[in-house]
């Protein structure tokens, strides 16, 4: 086999570091999806997680909000640290765990209440906030995510009303709404018409600036595009990690390069 | 190859046709259930009919049917009077008359039809209306009799009626024992109709008479709608909660699947079975502990250890607790996993995705199984017999004494009473109209509750669509 053992390029200082990630494997019902996998990533910049289909980034996502706490059948080992705290520790209080590493999934999940109710969801489950102070926060919301203007007048229509795009960033504003640390974004883009994406990158640039953003992502022009970092994935195991500028015009791997150059025809 | 075509071409027919029988059938039944129910009520002319034997006799026709014994046709009449002395066969309010015997029918404006308590109707003549000495005769009579009754019954003069009928002899009748009066063959169509819905209304909103065969079916309306509010109270928070650990939270192995199963399948068991596990479990096992506890006073006549409304509802929850499962189950099952990871991400506990997101969404699932509960439970009769309804129950179960509900009374049910009527009256061609009017009430009670369900239903789901 060649996949030999591959050390991360790129270790940041802690001070820069958001996640750690050490040594993480994960199985579903024992059928391993993640291989010891090793990395840092870094505090208030993008990294891209590329990667052939099935090959566990969905899941090493899932695994740094402990969303797979929900299903039983999953089994890990290996350390994450957020902020240099274990996440799987005892005294971790997942809910605020996950308010703080936020998450948009790869289909547009909005609920079935008004666009003001799906922003302000994550809100009201603190429930700190009087109606003023809210209102303005979703407001602020739905600008980050470039939706203000489109919506504003009707802020109390079904969000199911909205187009697919629309909804993908309702989902963005409604995660930045609980103001995360972490933005985990899975594909946010491969439901969405070229304008859309388009809007959704730029998006991703303005955002850096307030928070960490992690993006899944299997156009490699967009990779390419909006990641400072990228880390290319096979297999569950972590073949390649470097700037994204390395990654894509200096690949230190034949695998890597195989791939990107595969995807990008 | 053609006999291929063929049936290329027939079978959308085919499906076509089996729902045409589908609504055909339905259309019939309640085709059938409207006129035979609601004709019931509708002022019939009545006849006075003479014999070749010289006797004269009043009545309304109900129907003919071939003689028993030779060809010929015979007519049955309702002729009431059944204090009527002369009558040959006295007590009997119907006389089958073999056509070749009528000389002569006759409809004499002047015939009146008498609705009293005791003794049922009076069809013959009003000779006269005495009220404090006075005696007012014929027409004069009439105007004073309808005038008397369109009173309230507490303001009504205490006064005495002289009625004869044509085939006897003339008596007293008291008014107080009167409630109502026609002479249909000298109805206006619109008089007709007035008493028509006045007859309607007294079917809905008075007590059974005669022993079920006559009078109205309120307390049977109440009681039946009361059982089954009774019962959607207990069995959906157990349904729903039982569907909710099924779904949500038991991890789906081959327990949970065999738990599944057997909810799937209690829903096959005969209904009379849970009649007889009511009588024995919640009956004779817990109502009779409960008296000895909390009702010795009473003891050894029986509180909650009989048949009742709690046990009736209770037992009914039981049967309708798996489609409730069920049908919760399946709305939970249809939502997204896709929400409730969305509700989860944002900080949400398991308990605040549930009840945000989770509840809201099977709404309508919930509603689905409401109506199937409802529709199953107001149409039991069988294991009603064991656990609580009443042929005739002196009073509701809902009152303005405390505690207003009386979970522990004996109640009428319109399944019940149907039933009752039609099998344990006195007179079967008494019970039959009201049998129909009954079933038609039974249908329609069930519609109206489904309705309501069915509207609350898609005003959740525009409301999820667009609000
Ligand atoms: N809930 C699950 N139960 C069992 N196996 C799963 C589950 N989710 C994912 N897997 C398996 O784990 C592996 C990694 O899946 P994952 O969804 O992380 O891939 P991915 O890289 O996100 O792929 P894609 O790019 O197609 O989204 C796959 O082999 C998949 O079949
Ligand atoms: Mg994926």
């Amino acid at each position: 086999m060649t996949n030999a053992v591959t050390t991360p390029a790129v270790r940041f200082a802690p001070e820069h570091t958001s996640l750690c990630i050490e040594g993480l494997s994960l199985a579903y019902a024992g059928k391993p999806a993640l291989d010891e996998l090793t990395l840092d990533i870094p505090r208030h910049r993008i990294t891209a997680f590329i990667g052939p289909s099935g090959c566990g980034k969905s899941t090493l996502l899932r695994a740094l909000n402990r969303l797979h706490d929900l299903n039983p059948d999953v089994t890990r080992q290996g350390r994450i640290a957020f902020e240099g705290e274990d996440i799987h520790a005892a005294h971790t209080d997942v809910a605020e765990l996950r308010r703080r590493i936020g998450m948009v999934f790869q289909a547009p999940n909005p609920f079935p209440m008004s666009i003001y109710e799906n922003v302000a969801f994550g809100l009201r489950l603190q429930n700190r906030l009087k109606k003023r102070q809210r209102d303005d926060v979703i407001e602020w919301a739905l600008r980050s995510a470039a939706l203000w203007d489109e919506v504003k007048d009707r802020l109390h229509t079904s969000a199911w009303q909205l187009s697919g795009g629309q909804q993908q960033r309702l989902v963005i504003a409604r995660t930045l709404a609980v103001k995360p640390d972490i933005l985990l974004l899975d594909e946010p883009a491969s439901a969405l018409d070229p304008i859309s994406t388009l809007k959704i990158e730029e998006l991703m640039g303005d955002l850096k600036h307030q928070l960490t953003l992690v993006l899944v992502t299997h156009n490699m022009q967009q990779a390419a595009r909006v990641s400072d970092y990228t880390a290319f994935v096979d297999h569950g195991r972590l073949i390649e990690y470097g700037t994204t500028d390395d990654i894509f015009t200096n690949p230190r791997l034949r695998r890597t390069e195989n791939y990107i150059t595969g995807r990008m025809n | 190859m053609n006999r291929k075509a063929a049936w290329h071409g027939l079978w959308p027919w085919l499906c076509a046709a089996s729902v045409a029988l589908s609504l055909l059938l339905l259309g019939l039944l309640l085709t059938l259930l409207l006129t035979r129910g609601l004709g019931h009520f509708w002022p019939a002319p009545l006849e006075a009919v003479t014999l070749t034997s010289g006797e004269t006799f009043a009545g309304e026709v109900i129907r003919e049917a071939e003689l028993p014994d030779r060809s010929g046709q015979e007519r049955l009449y309702f002729i009431g009077n059944r204090d009527n002395s002369a009558q040959d066969s006295h007590g009997t309010r119907f006389r089958w008359v073999s056509l070749d015997t009528i000389l002569k029918r006759e409809a004499p404006a002047q015939l009146v039809r008498l609705s009293r308590s005791p003794w049922g109707d009076f069809i013959g003549q009003l000779e006269a209306f005495e009220h404090s000495g006075q005696r007012l005769e014929d027409n004069a009579a009439w105007q004073a009799l309808s005038q008397a009754l369109a009173q309230p019954k507490n303001a009504r003069p205490n006064a005495r009626l002289t009625l004869r009928p044509l085939n006897g002899e003339a008596f007293i009748q008291p008014l107080a024992e009167v409630y109502r009066a026609s002479r249909p063959n000298a109805m206006s169509w619109l008089s007709k109709v007035r008493y028509w819905a006045d007859g309607v209304g007294r079917f809905l909103s008075q007590g059974p008479r005669a022993a079920n065969t006559g009078g109205g079916v309120w307390p049977a309306i109440f009681g039946t709608v009361v059982m089954v509010i009774v019962m959607s109270v207990i069995v959906m928070p157990f349904g729903v909660l039982a569907a909710i650990y099924l779904n949500e939270i038991a991890q789906q192995h081959r327990f949970t699947r065999l738990v599944r199963i057997g909810v799937r399948n209690l829903a096959g068991v005969p209904s009379i079975v849970y009649g007889v596990f009511g009588l024995g479990a919640f009956v004779y096992g817990i109502g009779a502990t409960v008296d000895e506890w909390f009702f010795s006073a009473s003891l050894p006549s029986p509180t909650f250890g009989t048949g009742g409304l709690l046990w009736a509802s209770l037992t009914l929850s039981l049967l309708t607790l798996p489609v409730v499962i069920v049908a919760t189950e399946e709305g939970l099952a249809r939502i997204p996993d896709a929400q409730r990871e969305g509700a989860v991400a944002l900080g949400a506990t398991r308990l605040e995705t549930l009840t945000r997101v989770v509840l809201p969404m099977a709404a309508p699932a919930m509603l689905t199984a409401l109506i199937l509960a409802v529709a199953r439970a107001a149409g039991e009769v069988a294991p009603l017999m064991l656990v609580g309804v009443a042929k005739l129950a002196p009073q509701v179960p809902v009152d303005a004494t405390f505690p207003y509900l009386h979970l522990e009374r004996k109640f009428m049910h319109l399944g019940y009473h149907l039933f009752d009527t039609a099998f344990h009256g006195d007179s079967v061609q008494a019970a039959i109209p009201l049998v129909y009017a009954t079933a038609l009430l039974l249908v329609l009670i069930v519609l109206v509750l489904n309705l309501t369900a069915i509207f609350l239903r898609h005003y959740l789901r525009r409301k999820r669509a667009t609000t």
